[in-house]
């Protein structure tokens, strides 16, 4: 049983990299890299269980907590290109 | 069934590699080398080795990425086109050259897990029977990293702060000091009008600090140890940076604070070392430490990992800073 | 009862992981950027909470059921709050739903 969840995991992430790579817009590309995230840490709690190594939960438990701040580092770095476009008009970047 | 699901996670690991290359737009590329380095964590994880899984955690998910967008805000987001002639026949023969010689090279490779392969008849076997008997913490990877094999660590400390100070030069180039000053920010760019974002993250962020002191002090029975905690606090911390704007950041960790913190910690695991010298042992041989040789040997690892950790988070977090006083 | 709790875990295992893929099948398929982060947001709360829950039925009361509730927590926390924040920096960048094709004046790469 764990297999057949890993299993899923690992083809929803195949999709998701599909995504990743189609694009075709850039929020696109960030929402699949957040899901990428999300079936990581699942994965990684899966595959802990199914090698009866679960001391290694710790690893899931990192990118529970971490992996948010990427995606609020991308949306920072949209707000602040676009008030640098807004303060500098005229100036295509 | 194992080696099944690494061969796969390798093969899309390719797939990511090649996409980056071969991707113009920047910021695609950032978030492509998000996914490579999730996958990479992945791949370490299923080969067993917990604690270079989660050093990838902890620098690949948080840390990396904010200081790629931290430069991609320094560059256009278009890579430039260059016109060159293709030498499609050239690359092709190159890359097939390549190719073979390297899968002709790993026939000669052991089978992966393969116990009579020369790395597990090396040193491994000694230092597995000894840790407990020398050291007595049930981690051996922290007691390989921390004592038996403590210059290369010590070696790595130094790496960092070499690499953080050649940032800090790099960045600072053009202006009047080193450090970035205590200076009023001219963008304040925060996610203080987000509501929603705001408050999440101000929840997380005290997790996230204990889940680094639970990495940092419990090295010795799981997973982690002193790098991995530092990348997971300068996590928090740069997450604090991301919700109240940089300069709220600035105001609770000064940049002197963290240079001296970088440079503390890398000076702590030294005296360590200086120490051990002085109290008639050789250098970073910390059993002469404590009247019992095996207490002495835990107390080195627990004060060596400290000043890793705090090292890592200084020179991590002054590098985000450096990022973040270039971009205004 | 351990073969209820068994049957029980392994039925959570199953449906979270049927949930994951129908996400993931959604967030290729679906035509616009929100009918995908639709298809995407939902699962990852549902999904996580049904294989979490049944690892979590699996290793009974110990330390790692609660890392797995936790985990849990923390991902149910996180994953609506990036969504919410992604979606919002689409739609104040003006990204429009509801279209097949994209128009020339979407954003398809950031206008920093």
């Amino acid at each position: 049983m764990y297999i057949v969840a890993s299993l899923a995991i690992v083809m929803t992430m195949c999709l998701a990299l599909t995504r990743a790579l189609l694009g075709p817009t850039v929020y696109d590309r960030v929402l699949a890299v957040n899901m990428f995230g999300t079936k990581t840490v699942l994965l990684l709690a899966v595959v802990a269980f199914l090698n009866g190594r679960t001391d290694f939960l710790d690893l899931a438990l990192a990118y529970a907590l971490i992996n948010f701040i990427g995606v609020l580092a991308v949306l920072v770095f949209f707000q602040s290109s676009r008030e640098r476009a807004a303060g500098k008009p005229g100036e295509q970047r | 069934m194992i080696v099944v699901f690494s061969l796969f996670l390798l093969s899309l690991l390719v797939v990511t590699a090649i996409a980056i290359v071969r991707s113009e737009n920047l910021f695609s590329a950032v978030m492509l080398s998000g996914i490579f380095s999730l996958l990479m964590a992945l791949n370490f994880f299923i080969l067993d080795a917990a604690d270079v899984a989660l050093t990838e955690a902890a620098v690949g998910a948080g840390v990396s990425t904010v200081l790629l967008l931290g430069a991609l805000a320094l560059t256009p987001t278009e890579e430039r086109r260059r016109k060159r002639e293709r030498k499609v026949a050239a690359t092709l023969v190159t890359v097939t050259m390549i190719f073979l010689a390297i899968s002709y090279a790993s026939f000669d490779q052991p089978r992966i897990g393969d116990p009579d392969a020369p790395v597990h008849r090396h040193v491994a076997p000694w230092y597995l029977e000894q840790t407990p008997e020398l050291i007595d913490i049930p981690n051996v990877v922290t007691a390989v990293l921390g004592s038996f094999r403590g210059y290369d660590t010590l070696g790595e400390v130094y790496v960092v702060l070499t690499a953080g100070i050649g940032v800090l030069f790099l960045l600072s180039a053009g202006r009047p000091g080193l450090l970035p000053h205590r200076r009023e920010p001219r963008i304040e760019s925060s996610l203080k009008s987000h509501l929603i974002p705001h408050v999440v993250g101000r929840v997380l962020i005290p997790f996230i600090v204990l889940f680094g002191l639970y990495v940092q002090f419990h090295g010795e029975y799981g997973p982690g140890g002193g790098f991995q905690a530092g990348a997971i606090i300068a996590a928090g911390i740069i997450l604090f940076a991301l919700l109240e704007g940089e300069g709220a950041a600035l105001k609770v960790l000064p940049p002197r604070v963290l240079v001296g913190l970088a440079i503390g910690g890398a000076l702590l695991y030294l005296l360590v070392g200086v120490a051990c010298m002085l109290l008639g042992g050789n250098f970073l041989d910390y059993s002469v430490l404590a009247a019992d040789p095996v207490t002495g040997q835990q107390i080195g690892i627990i004060l060596i990992e400290l000043g890793v950790g705090l090292a890592v988070t200084g020179t991590l977090l002054s590098i985000f800073h450096a990022f973040a006083a270039r971009e205004q | 009862m351990a073969i209820v709790l068994d049957a029980l875990s392994w039925a959570m295992l199953v449906g979270g992981a049927l949930f994951v893929l129908i996400g993931g099948i959604g967030a290729l398929r679906m035509p616009d950027f929100f009918t995908r982060m639709h298809a995407s947001s939902l699962t990852d709360s549902l999904g996580p909470m049904l294989v979490l829950g049944g690892l979590a039925l699996q290793s009974g009361w110990s330390l790692e059921t609660v890392k797995v509730l936790a985990i849990l927590l923390f991902l149910l926390i996180t994953g609506p709050t990036a969504t919410y924040a992604l979606g919002h920096a689409a739609s104040v960048a003006g990204l429009k739903g509801g279209t097949r094709e994209y128009r020339a004046s979407d954003p398809r790469e950031p206008r920093a």
